[in-house]
C-alpha cells in the first residue's frame, strides 16, 4: 500500500508541530523517519495512523483519501513506543485481539484465532510463551509480541515508533537485523521512528531526516550520508567539520589565502564550508589548502582524530589522520577536503 | 535502558525494605504508640459495640434485630444502597473517564466539584435538598402540583445518599486511569476495536482493582452515612429509617440491646469491608501493583 502525505501541518494548541510535511512512500518500502527529540517524527507517524488528525493537508492510502478516516478503519498496525501490551491478558490474547473485536463473518472462530497467534508467535520466535503475561516477558520479547500483535489484524502499513528504543545494544542490532527479515518476508510497507541515526542508515531502504518539524532530506542511506542537502543533515548524521570561508570568483577562501577548491557555481560572499573529517586529502606543503596546528589530538578506535587551529582567529576543525601520522602537538598539518559542500553562511 | 514496566514493578516489591535509620527504642515506642491509639479509638468501641449488644444475651439480641421497625430499617439501607452505589459506579466512572483521558475546558473545576462532598459537611448537603425539595423550597411547589415527594420519603434519602458517596469511585479511579495514559486504549483502536470495545476489554480490567475498593469504600459510607439522610428523612418509623438512624432512635429510647445490636451489624459491615479488602491485597497484590505501575 502507497501512503503518500501531502503538505501537512499539524499543530497542538497553536504550537505547530508539523509545518507542511510532504512524504512519498511507495508500497513495500521501509523507510525511517530520523531527527533528534521533538522534531515531529512521533507526530508524523500518529498522523499516519490516524490516531492524530493533521489541522492542514491530505494523507493518501493508495488514491484514496484516508484524511477523515478512523484509526480503526485505516487498518494500520501501529507498534508503540513503550509496547502498550494489555497487562490482564495472555501472550496468546494480546496477539488475538485484534480478530477477536471484528465485528460478523470478518471474525474468525476462536479455534482459528488461537492458531493465528500461534503462527505469529513462531514468526516472532516465541513459540511457546503463549500462556505467559507481559509483566513476564523481558523487552526485548515484549517487542516482539506487540510486533507479532500489529501484524495479526494483517495491516496494509506497519507503523513502529522507536521500536528498540528501551533495549540495550546488543537486544536492538538482533531485532533489528530480525526486523529486516521479517520485513522482507511479509512486505508490509513499513515505517519506524527511531533516533539512532546508525539503526536508520542500516535498516531502511529511505531515511527520512526531519528537524524542527520540517523534512529536512529523503533518501537512501548513500544520499543522506554523501550529499546533505544541508547544514542540519550535514551536523546530524555522521561527523562533520565546519569553517567560515568567503567565496570570491569561483574560488573559495579561507581568510586570505585561496584553498584550492574550486567553487564555479556558486555566488560571491560569506559562507559556511562542510565536510567529513575522514575524508580529506593530507598535503605536504601548502598553497591552495588549509593549514593548521594541532591543538588536541585523541584516538578513536581505529584512526586519530586531531582538531586543527587554523589561522588568526584560531578557528578549530577536526580531522582524522592515520594512526602512524607524525603530527605531534603543536606540529603543522595540511590537508583538502576531499567531498565537501558550502552552505550560504549562517 | 531497563524497561519502566519492569522497573515499576519491581519497586513494588522491594519497597517494604527501606533503610530502616530510627533506633530499636525508638521504634518500640512509636509502636507503642500506634497501637495504644488504635486499642482506644477503634477497637475499645468495636468491643464495646458487641458487649453492650449481646449483654442481655443472644436470644435478647436477635429478638431486637426481628423486630419490625428494625427490619424495615435494614430493608431500607439495603435499598438505598443497592440504588446509589449502582449509581455512582456509573457516575464515577463516566467522571474519572472524562477527566483522566480527554483534555477539555472546566476540567480543574469539575475535578474540585467531584471533591465537594468530601469537604462539605454532610448535614449541609442535606439542608441544600430541603431548600431544594421542601414545601417551601426552590421546587417544592411544582412538585407537590405534580404529586411527587421526594423529602422525607425513599428518594431524598437516595438523593442525599448519592450525593455524599460520589467522590468514592470516582477518586480512586482517576489517579489510576490518568497514571495509565491513553497507551491501552489507542492500541486497541489501531486494532480496530470500538469504544465499547475498548472500556470493556481493556480500560475496564486496567481499573478493576481500584474500582473494587472505590465500591467496597462507597458501599460502607452508603450504608452508614447519618448526617445528610438524617435531615431529608423526617424520621419515620418503619418508612425513612436506615439503620444509622434507627440506631440513634432506639439508643434515645433508652433501649441499648436494640441500639447495639443494629450498630453491630453496621461494625460488622465495616468489618467485612476490611476484610474483603485486606483479602483482595493478599490474594491479588502483585496484579493489583502491575495495574498500577506502567
Ligand atoms: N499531544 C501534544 N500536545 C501538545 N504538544 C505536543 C503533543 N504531542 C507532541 N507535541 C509537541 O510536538 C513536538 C513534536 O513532538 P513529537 O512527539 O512528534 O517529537 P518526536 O520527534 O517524536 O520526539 P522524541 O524523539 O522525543 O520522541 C514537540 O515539541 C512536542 O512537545
Ligand atoms: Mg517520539
Amino acid at each position: 500500500m502507497e501512503v503518500r502525505v501531502a503538505n501537512v501541518r499539524k499543530e497542538f494548541d497553536r504550537f505547530p508541530a508539523l509545518h507542511d510535511v510532504s512524504l512519498d512512500i511507495k508500497s513495500g518500502e521501509l523507510i525511517a523517519l530520523l531527527g533528534p527529540s521533538g522534531s515531529g517524527k512521533t507526530t508524523l507517524l500518529r498522523l499516519i495512523a490516524g490516531l492524530e488528525r493533521p489541522t492542514r493537508g491530505n494523507i493518501f492510502f493508495g488514491d484514496e483519501d484516508a484524511s477523515h478516516k478512523s484509526i480503526q478503519d485505516r487498518n494500520v498496525g501501529f507498534v508503540f513506543q513503550h509496547y502498550a501490551l494489555f497487562r490482564h491478558m495472555t501472550v496468546a490474547d494480546n496477539i488475538g485481539f485484534g480478530l477477536k473485536v471484528r465485528h460478523g463473518p470478518s471474525r474468525p472462530p476462536a479455534q482459528e484465532i488461537r492458531r493465528r497467534a500461534s503462527e505469529l508467535l513462531d514468526l516472532v520466535q516465541l513459540s511457546g510463551l503463549e500462556k505467559r503475561y507481559p509483566a513476564q516477558l523481558s523487552g526485548g520479547q515484549r517487542q516482539r509480541v506487540a510486533l507479532a500483535r500489529a501484524m495479526a489484524i494483517e495491516p496494509k502499513v506497519l507503523l513502529l515508533d522507536e521500536p528498540f528504543g528501551a533495549l540495550d545494544a546488543q537486544v536492538r542490532r538482533e531485532l533489528r537485523r530480525w526486523l529486516r527479515e521479517i520485513h522482507d518476508a511479509t512486505g508490509h510497507t513499513t515505517v519506524f521512528v527511531t533516533h539512532d541515526q546508525e539503526e536508520a542508515l542500516e535498516l531502511a531502504d529511505r531515511v527520512v531526516v526531519m528537524s524542527q518539524g520540517r523534512i529536512e532530506q529523503v533518501g537512501t542511506a548513500d544520499d543522506i550520508y554523501d550529499t546533505p542537502n544541508s547544514p542540519f543533515v550535514y551536523g546530524f548524521i555522521g561527523e562533520s567539520s565546519s569553517l567560515p570561508v568567503k567565496v570570491e570568483n569561483g574560488e573559495i577562501w579561507l581568510a586570505d589565502r585561496p584553498i584550492g577548491l574550486a567553487a564555479p557555481n556558486e555566488p560571491s560572499g560569506d559562507a559556511t564550508l562542510y565536510f567529513r573529517p575522514h575524508d580529506v586529502e593530507l598535503l605536504d606543503g601548502c598553497s591552495g589548502c588549509i593549514a593548521g596546528t594541532v591543538a588536541a589530538s585523541r584516538r578513536v578506535a581505529g584512526t586519530r582524530r586531531v582538531e586543527l587551529e587554523i589561522g588568526g582567529e584560531r578557528q578549530r576543525v577536526e580531522i582524522e589522520l592515520p594512526v602512524d601520522h607524525p603530527a605531534a602537538h603543536k606540529s603543522r598539518v595540511a590537508f583538502r577536503p576531499g567531498r565537501w559542500k558550502l552552505f550560504p553562511a549562517s | 535502558m531497563a524497561d519502566p514496566e519492569i522497573k515499576s514493578y519491581e519497586q513494588h516489591h522491594e519497597s517494604r525494605s527501606p533503610a530502616v535509620t530510627e533506633s530499636r527504642p525508638a521504634q518500640a515506642v512509636l509502636m507503642a504508640i500506634v497501637f495504644a491509639f488504635l486499642g482506644i479509638f477503634l477497637l475499645l468501641p468495636l468491643i464495646i459495640v458487641f458487649h453492650e449488644a449481646l449483654a442481655k444475651g443472644v436470644s435478647a439480641y436477635t429478638q431486637s434485630l426481628s423486630d419490625a421497625d428494625t427490619r424495615s430499617a435494614i430493608r431500607l439501607t439495603l435499598l438505598v444502597a443497592a440504588i446509589s452505589v449502582p449509581l455512582n459506579i456509573v457516575f464515577g466512572i463516566s467522571a474519572a473517564w472524562a477527566i483522566a483521558k480527554f483534555e477539555f475546558k472546566g476540567k480543574a473545576f469539575l475535578t474540585t466539584l467531584i471533591d465537594l462532598p468530601f469537604s462539605v459537611s454532610p448535614v449541609i448537603s442535606g439542608l441544600v435538598y430541603v431548600l431544594l425539595f421542601g414545601a417551601q423550597g426552590l421546587l417544592g411547589g411544582w412538585l407537590k402540583a405534580h404529586g411527587i415527594v421526594i423529602l422525607f420519603a425513599v428518594p431524598g434519602i437516595v438523593l442525599a445518599t448519592v450525593f455524599v458517596t460520589f467522590p468514592f469511585v470516582a477518586r480512586e479511579l482517576i489517579p489510576l486511569m490518568q497514571e495509565q495514559g491513553n497507551g491501552d486504549e489507542e492500541a486497541a483502536l489501531s486494532l480496530g476495536a470500538n469504544g465499547w470495545q475498548t472500556f470493556w476489554y481493556v480500560t475496564l480490567p486496567n481499573v478493576k482493582w481500584g474500582l473494587l475498593y472505590g465500591v467496597l469504600l462507597c458501599n460502607a459510607r452508603a450504608m452508614g452515612e447519618f448526617g445528610a439522610v438524617s435531615v431529608v428523612s423526617g424520621h419515620i418509623r418503619g418508612l425513612t429509617n436506615t439503620m444509622p438512624l434507627h440506631v440513634e432512635i432506639l439508643y434515645n429510647e433508652y433501649n441499648a440491646v436494640g441500639a447495639f445490636a443494629v450498630a453491630s451489624l453496621l461494625a460488622g459491615l465495616a468489618l467485612v469491608t476490611l476484610v474483603l479488602k485486606t483479602l483482595l491485597e493478599m490474594r491479588y497484590g502483585a496484579e493489583i501493583a502491575a495495574t498500577r505501575g506502567h
